[in-house]
């Protein structure tokens, strides 16, 4: 029997991502209009998408472009020769009873994703390849309970990027590291925006060393991934406990409860009849390969080196910079004016911990605005306190940064004024006074405080202190 | 040989209802298209495999928006529909 502890148990997990190849202008064999995310439904359908007899695909060759992209910063080599296949299954997202996708003779094969940690770990990519989306399944209420499905072909025919991974993968953690990574790539090369509804989805496989493994379907978002995983590691693991044996499934994932349920699905590989889609002629695009590789931007773990050589910044750092490239060049705008090694801890630490309170991207705090409010930090004129109020502010509510700063009037007081202050303070407070030299220790917070007060906030605590201190002790 | 099991699954596969008479027909069809296939393994089959009639490869369009059709065309032939939405079966 197997012996399951929490550290102890070997977990091999292994993903197909699907991402949506969402910058396109259209559909992957057809000109409909590929931004129908604010659209009602089916108002972005032709002929093609929507399965009508007679209609022809034609592929788009930005998607395939995209996809060899996609696949060298993955690492894969690309394949000579590609070809469509007809994968079919009767369900209402696919209007003609079969998927356009890839089998054998995928777009590329064999690549590498690295992930950051302690060690470093390489997860390799099996395949990279091109299908369509099918569309939009809409129930009433809960999909056990709906009557019928309701159907919006506008997703029909969208081109997607199939990523399928190994079982490299060593928990759901890792797991979720591995789509942020894959996310972050992506948004580097510009072929994909990941907040849009449905721009991923996984399917997951995952075994215990010695079980069966079970297949883990439906998982829409990067937290879902990991949630999804955990479940079922241990509700594998429970089964394992009891002297159980995982039985090899495909399991559904419902996000709104938590939990993966058995499909019991009738369908297997084969019969799902895959051959050539005789509709479309053969893809040769080895000889696109240089071209697109010279095109190809930095990407963010060439970003990563740059950034530890030309900024000198932390490994830590460095790897938080990089993990979004819009973060990534924010702070290359603001390092541009701003000392590096000042600008990296409120970029990479402050800043980065209220966006990611807040779930919101660093587009909501314009470049000018971040630098006009390190130059004040880098001046003196305002303590670290308000300068984290004013991001909050901007990040909350918008505006500027000079505005800000006066109307809270966070520009710090000028010495002689925080002088004027202490010295009225030991005045006023004798008791307090002589409660220090007595060795009260709290007495001086309150005289601080007291200056606080008397300069409405704008004397800096420190200073103050300091003051406090030289003045009593003399 | 192909078994009235066999049948039934592929009926299910197509979201086709057999009769029990149907599938025993449609396993005899089965087997004697299937037999018709068995002349090919005569073939050497050191052969290549032909993936498409065309000698054609690389057929692109741009990436460029054409008309779509209004919902309305789009809905034209559904018979069943709710508001704006083609309307299907639900199948768990
Ligand atoms: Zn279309």
């Amino acid at each position: 029997m197997l012996n399951v502890h929490e550290s102890d148990v070997d977990v091999m997990i292994g993903l197909e991502c699907h991402v949506q190849l969402n910058k396109l202008n259209t559909k992957l064999f057809c000109g409909c209009s590929s931004d129908y995310q604010n659209d009602p439904p089916n108002t972005h359908t032709c002929p093609v998408c929507l399965g009508l007899p007679g209609a022809l695909p034609v592929i788009n060759r930005k998607a395939v472009e995209c996809g060899i992209k996609v696949a060298l910063a993955l690492n894969c080599t690309i394949q000579e020769e590609t070809l469509f296949y007809r994968k079919n299954y009767y369900y209402p997202d696919l209007p003609r009873g079969f998927q356009i996708s890839q089998y054998d003779f995928p777009l590329a094969t064999g690549g590498i994703v690295h992930l950051e940690g302690e060690k470093g770990r390489e997860i390799r990519i099996n395949r990279v390849h091109i299908e369509e989306d099918p569309g939009r399944l809409v129930h009433k209420g809960a999909i056990e309970q709906a009557k019928y499905t309701m159907v919006d072909y506008n997703r029909s025919g969208m081109p997607l990027l199939e990523i399928v991974t190994e079982p490299d993968l060593k928990s759901p953690q890792e797991a979720r590291q591995f789509l942020n990574k894959i996310r972050n790539i992506l948004e580097y090369l510009d072929v994909f925006d990941g907040n849009l509804e449905g721009s991923l989805r996984v399917d997951a496989n995952l075994s215990i060393e010695g079980g069966q493994r079970t297949e883990v379907k439906n998982i829409s978002s990067y937290k879902g991934a990991e949630r999804a995983l955990l479940f079922e590691l241990t509700r594998q693991k429970n089964i394992l406990r009891r002297g159980k044996k995982v039985v090899q499934e495909t399991r559904h994932f419902d996000e709104a409860r938590g939990i993966t349920i058995s499909l019991r699905t009738k369908e297997v590989e084969h019969d799902y009849r895959y051959f050539p889609e005789p509709d479309l002629v053969v893809m040769r695009v080895g000889g696109w390969v240089r071209e697109i590789e010279r095109s190809l931007p930095e990407l963010p773990d060439a970003k990563l080196d740059r950034f530890l050589r030309e900024y000198g910044v932390s490994p830590v750092h460095a790897k938080v910079l990089t993990s979004n490239i819009h973060l990534a060049n924010f702070f290359e705008g603001v390092a541009s004016m701003i000392d590096p090694a000042f600008c990296t801890r409120w970029i990479a630490d402050i800043l980065k911990g209220e966006l990611n309170y807040r779930g919101v991207g660093v587009e909501r705090i314009a470049q000018p605005d971040f630098i006009d409010l390190m130059k004040l930090l880098e001046e003196d004129k305002i303590t670290d306190h308000g300068a984290i109020e004013v991001i909050r502010t901007i990040l909350d509510h918008g505006g500027d940064v000079g505005e800000i700063v006066r109307e809270k009037g966070l520009l710090k007081a000028e010495i002689d004024e925080t002088e004027i202050a202490v010295n009225a303070v030991i005045e006023e407070f004798k008791g307090a006074v002589d409660d220090y030299r007595s060795g009260k220790r709290e007495a001086l917070n309150f005289l601080v405080g007291q200056v606080m007060k008397k300069t409405r906030g704008r004397a800096d605590p420190d200073h103050a202190n300091k003051l406090l201190i030289g003045r009593i002790e003399d | 040989m192909i078994s009235d099991e066999d049948v039934k699954h592929l009926g299910w596969l197509s979201r086709v209802e057999l009769e029990k008479e149907d599938s025993e027909k449609f396993a005899r069809e089965l087997d004697r298209i299937l037999d018709y296939f068995t002349i090919l393994d005569a073939v050497e089959s050191d052969l290549s495999p032909l993936h498409h009639v065309l000698e054609l490869s690389n057929v692109f369009r741009d990436d460029v928006v054409a008309d779509s059709l209004t919902a309305e065309e789009a809905l034209s032939n559904a018979k069943l529909q709710e508001n704006g939405y083609f309307r299907a079966p639900r199948i768990l």
